[in-house]
């Protein structure tokens, strides 16, 4: 093969990828909400990261002595009933909230883009097949469902993932096998089969690429809900177990001291509901900012 | 062409129907013709006649169900309708090529030029992806784009109409394929440009010496392009004819109203005639008139016409026509 010569005039080097990355920082940039957000979950981040340094010593020994007081200059969101600082355990249960939504994320990832990946581009009896384990799933409100599972797995952070994870992947397989149905039918698809192309390569390579902004809009909104239901979990004494700090958790040991010591239980709530509102706001505004129907 | 040699492409009484809601769907109702190695076939019809479902049928690329194809295609020999789905994809881009009609939606936009002309190559030759990128630069220089290094690296939505088909003619040839069914190559562009991409096609045909069907309802190309054309009606071929005498002596009523039809500068001071149209549209597939499928439309209808279907009568080799004006 000839070395190919090169017209100088046509020479800009492409930064496509870089552009589009770009051009979506732009547009959410001007969504303050979304800002917001993404910088308190950058807040829960670090602190996930960083909490031995901000907090040194265990979160979850008790100093009785401290007992249910409130907030002070040493422990500015007061203690629980066994003398634990609240912010302390808030900082180190935002790693056990964060993995729990990066789980649980993952598990439905892994299980619901491939399946509804096949279950789109296939159809026929394996759609049909997909599709009503799919509506049975649906039939049950998530938190059920997860509830349900994990009476039947058992506690724990690894069963706590696992259970609303499974919740979540029939929420994932509607929503690619919904946008594989329109993509499937655009003419390049159709072109790449007539190459010859494999179907394994046709759906990783053409067609996953162009479903991705859904995908990453609902795993924004999911790893919100996620932190919620094992909270809820948690609350109910059958998530993450204590001494674990544990939002949920939290919450569900301060319920006894909700009139003596209302901070022991509002703390953990405020960091729930930021938590979950944060990734709300992120999703919506991730939304907007890929959907390239909305120009700036 | 060789008449004695072995054809490329043989298709033998193709049936494709598609199951619809609303019922059997005949599209393509019993068509046969053959390509010779090298030649180019023009296969002419007016919108919904079968062209490019006959065009997907060879490749089964249509989903089954809601479509059934019936027939025999026999490619160098072998029924590809008999294929498994890997024995097609073997043929799919290696020995038969497509190229489709809309350049401008047939690119994959989250890929880059280059990976897409590559993507043939790598699935059919085993290339390594640096040597398929090299492959996929080469391609580009061969459809005539300037500066193939650096625009293999863009995305579609950085190239024309023009350019896109061009990378398109490009993926096409990158497996060196026996035949292309080239489904209304130039219909979405402007003039200019499909005068170039004909000439360019016709240029690589040599090169390559790759046989192609020619799909098109534009005679003007045709007639530049073709060295035999079938004419398709309602699902089955009315007539056929080296091109020369298509142009000389159309016999099918059909066939001289599609001739009719070109707007030629000039002919109303010459014939006293305004441009002509052929009467009504092609019925539709669920309702199929008895008879001759043309004669609602047809001039020179008989009574005879709406009541049986017409015979296919081979007037010589490669020229036959179904009509019962030949009768």
């Amino acid at each position: 093969m000839t070395e190919i010569k090169e017209n100088p005039v046509c020479h800009p080097v492409q930064r496509v990828a870089e552009n589009r990355f770009r051009r979506v920082w732009a547009k959410l940039k001007r969504n303050k909400a979304a800002l917001v957000g993404a910088f308190l979950i950058l807040v829960y981040v670090l602190s996930a990261f960083t909490a031995p340094v901000l907090f040194p010593g265990n979160p979850s020994a008790p100093n009785l002595i401290k007992s249910l007081e409130s907030p002070t200059f040493r422990d500015p969101l007061g203690t629980d009933e066994l003398g634990r600082s609240i912010l302390g355990r808030i900082i180190y249960g935002s790693r056990i909230s964060l993995i729990i939504a990066v789980g649980v994320v993952l598990v439905g990832i892994v299980f619901g883009i491939p399946l509804g990946l096949i279950s789109g581009y296939y159809g026929g009896k394996i759609d049909f097949g997909i599709q009503r384990i799919t509506d049975t799933m649906l039939a049950f409100p998530g938190f059920l469902l997860a509830l349900a599972l994990v009476s039947v797995l058992g506690v724990g952070v690894k069963n706590t993932v696992i259970s609303i994870g499974i919740s979540m992947v029939p929420l994932y397989i509607r929503l690619v096998r919904g946008c594989v149905l329109s993509v499937r039918q655009e003419d390049y698809v159709e072109a790449a089969r007539a190459v010859g192309t494999r179907d394994v390569v046709i759906l990783a390579r053409h067609i996953l690429p162009n479903v991705m902004v859904p995908i990453t809009v609902q795993t924004s909104l999911s790893m919100g809900t996620a932190i919620l239901f094992a909270a809820g979990l948690g609350f109910l004494g059958i998530g993450v177990q204590p001494p674990t700090p544990e939002w949920g958790a939290m919450l569900g040991s301060a319920r006894s001291y909700l009139f003596n010591a209302p901070h022991v239980a509002t703390f953990p709530g405020i960091a729930i509901f930021l938590a979950v509102l944060s990734f709300n706001l992120l999703g919506d505004g991730l939304r907007d900012a890929l959907d390239p129907r909305f120009k700036i | 062409m060789s008449e004695s040699a072995m054809p490329l492409l043989e298709i033998k009484d193709l049936r494709t129907r598609f199951h619809t809601l609303d019922g059997i769907v005949n599209a393509v109702d019993g068509i046969d013709f053959e390509v010779y190695q090298g030649e180019t076939l023009g296969l002419v019809g007016e919108s919904g006649c079968g062209k490019s479902v006959t065009a997907l049928s060879i490749l089964q690329l249509l989903r089954c169900p809601p479509a059934e194809i019936q027939g025999s295609v026999r490619f160098d020999g072998i029924n590809l309708l008999g294929l498994d789905r890997e024995g097609v994809r073997k043929i799919r881009g290696n020995e038969i090529s497509m190229i489709f009609q809309e350049p401008m939606t047939s690119l994959n936009p989250v890929l880059k030029i280059g990976e897409q002309i590559s993507e043939a190559a790598r699935v059919h030759k085993n290339m390594t992806r640096q040597q398929a990128w090299r492959w996929a630069v080469e391609m580009l220089r061969r459809v005539q784009i300037p500066g193939p290094g650096s625009r293999s690296k863009q995305y579609p939505h950085k190239f024309s109409g023009g350019m896109r088909q061009r990378a398109m003619i490009g993926i096409s040839l990158s497996c060196n394929p026996r035949l292309i069914l080239a489904d209304e190559p130039t219909t979405a562009l402007d003039v200019t440009i499909q005068a170039q991409i004909m000439s360019l096609m016709q240029r690589l045909k040599e090169e390559f010496n790759t046989a192609i069907v020619l799909i098109t309802h534009d005679l003007g190309v045709i007639a530049e392009m073709a060295s035999r054309v079938v004419v398709m009606y309602a699902g089955k071929v009315v007539e056929e004819a080296p091109i020369k005498e298509l142009f000389k002596d159309p016999r099918h009523p059909y066939t001289r109203g599609l001739l009719g039809s070109i707007p030629v500068i000039g002919r109303k001071e010459k014939t006293g005639r305004r441009l002509q149209e052929i009467p009504g549209i092609v019925p539709s597939p669920m309702q199929m008139p008895l008879g001759c499928r043309f004669h609602p439309r047809c001039p020179e209808v008989m009574n005879r016409c709406c009541e049986q279907q017409p015979p296919m009568i081979h007037l010589a080799e490669h020229r036959r026509v179904s009509c019962w004006l030949e009768t």
